[in-house]
């Protein structure tokens, strides 16, 4: 592979993404989709939320998690594309649809947090 | 007793492989190679397989037993009793005769990532100091025999022969660790290659075929970290800040 190759740059971002995801998605998960509907924890209000959610920081950190989480499936659907359903030939479709994704959904994830 | 079915496939005999049934005596202390031994001296000697050590040291009787790659000695008959125990070549290489595979390509890959220590500067004239912590950090490593179980449980050597495979580079990353080696830079082109630990999709079979603990998978992805921040560098840095 020549030293150009951007495969290391993708490698990275699956690598961070698979990491982010599995160190906050299931405390996300455990906060509000158990802790706080079912009342373990007392749930913050709309306007506190908010409040959090319009603050640069939480608003870097959860579009870092989005985009790395959508490189990291991109990646891993790219080789399942690739090695499971045996579509090498198809590569460059592929390459293009799968990053494609990752890149209009973190597009899409910038747009939403930047209008909180 | 105990049922073997052994594959066979005798070059210009049969067109296809074949699978022949032996009754073996089922003693607690028997391996499967054992088993291959008995029916050699006493039932059929016209049966091929490779074996030399009979300890998990030389590497060579590995084999597909109920479907898994293994040392064939150090897989115990009554673990799979009542039988019966299918024995076939190891998968993902040419069959040459029987239960004899051809590793033409792994040796021709192995030597590819320059498995010995390169080392820059002078040699000490008596022994190579390391410490038991720089020790550790390829030791594991180190323990490969070479019995291309990996290669054989690998699905991404199966898919893409060209690929260096487990074994090798892991072999290259227990040089690259050791701390008396210099040779990173020359194994780079090809351990970072696209046929190298790029190729590797960490599917993890090699480190649960491996009958030494080397852990191949581990040592891949740990490698691909280091390519990703050479590559980085690469192209980040002026080309003196390298390395």
């Amino acid at each position: 592979m020549s030293r150009r190759s951007p495969e290391p740059l993708v490698w990275l971002l699956f690598s961070g993404g698979g990491m982010a995801a599995a160190l906050l998605v299931p405390v996300l998960l455990v906060l509000f989709g158990l802790a706080f509907p079912l009342g373990w924890l007392p749930a913050p209000d709309h306007a506190h939320l908010l409040a959090l959610v319009g603050h640069p920081i939480t608003k870097l950190v959860l579009f870092g998690l989005c985009a790395l989480a959508l490189f990291h499936w991109a990646h891993r659907f790219r080789y399942t594309l690739y090695d499971g359903l045996k579509l090498k030939q198809a590569s460059t479709l592929i390459i293009v649809v799968c990053y494609g994704a990752a890149l209009a959904g973190s597009a899409g994830a910038a747009a939403v947090l930047l209008m909180a | 007793m105990i049922k073997m079915e052994v594959t066979r496939f005798r070059p210009g005999e049969d067109d296809a492989p074949i699978v022949q049934s032996y009754e073996v005596p089922l003693r607690k202390e028997w391996a499967v190679l054992d088993g291959l031994n008995y029916i050699k001296d006493q039932l059929d000697g016209t049966l091929s397989y490779r074996w030399s050590c009979r300890m998990g040291i030389c590497g060579s009787c590995g084999m597909t037993v109920n479907g898994k790659p293994q040392l064939s000695c150090a897989t115990f008959l009554t673990d799979y009793a009542p039988g019966p125990v299918r024995v076939e070549p190891l998968r993902n290489f040419p069959v040459i005769r029987d239960l004899v595979v051809d590793i033409s390509d792994f040796m021709t890959k192995l030597p590819k990532v320059k498995p010995w220590l390169i080392h820059d500067g002078e040699v000490p004239e008596d022994e190579f100091l390391q410490t038991p912590r720089e020790m550790d950090e390829y030791k594991k490593y180190s323990m490969c025999i070479n019995c291309m179980l990996c290669y054989s449980a690998c699905p991404v050597y199966a898919l893409e022969p060209e690929f260096l495979g487990p074994a090798a580079i892991a072999l290259g990353q227990r040089y690259n660790l050791d701390s008396r080696d210099d040779g990173a830079l020359e194994r780079r082109d090809v351990l970072a290659s696209a046929a190298g630990a790029w190729a590797c999709t960490f599917v993890g079979e090699c480190s649960t075929a491996c009958p030494k603990g080397v852990d191949p998978a581990g040592a891949i992805q740990r490698y691909k970290l280091t390519a990703a921040v050479s590559a980085l560098k690469d192209f980040l840095l002026p080309r003196g800040a390298r390395r």
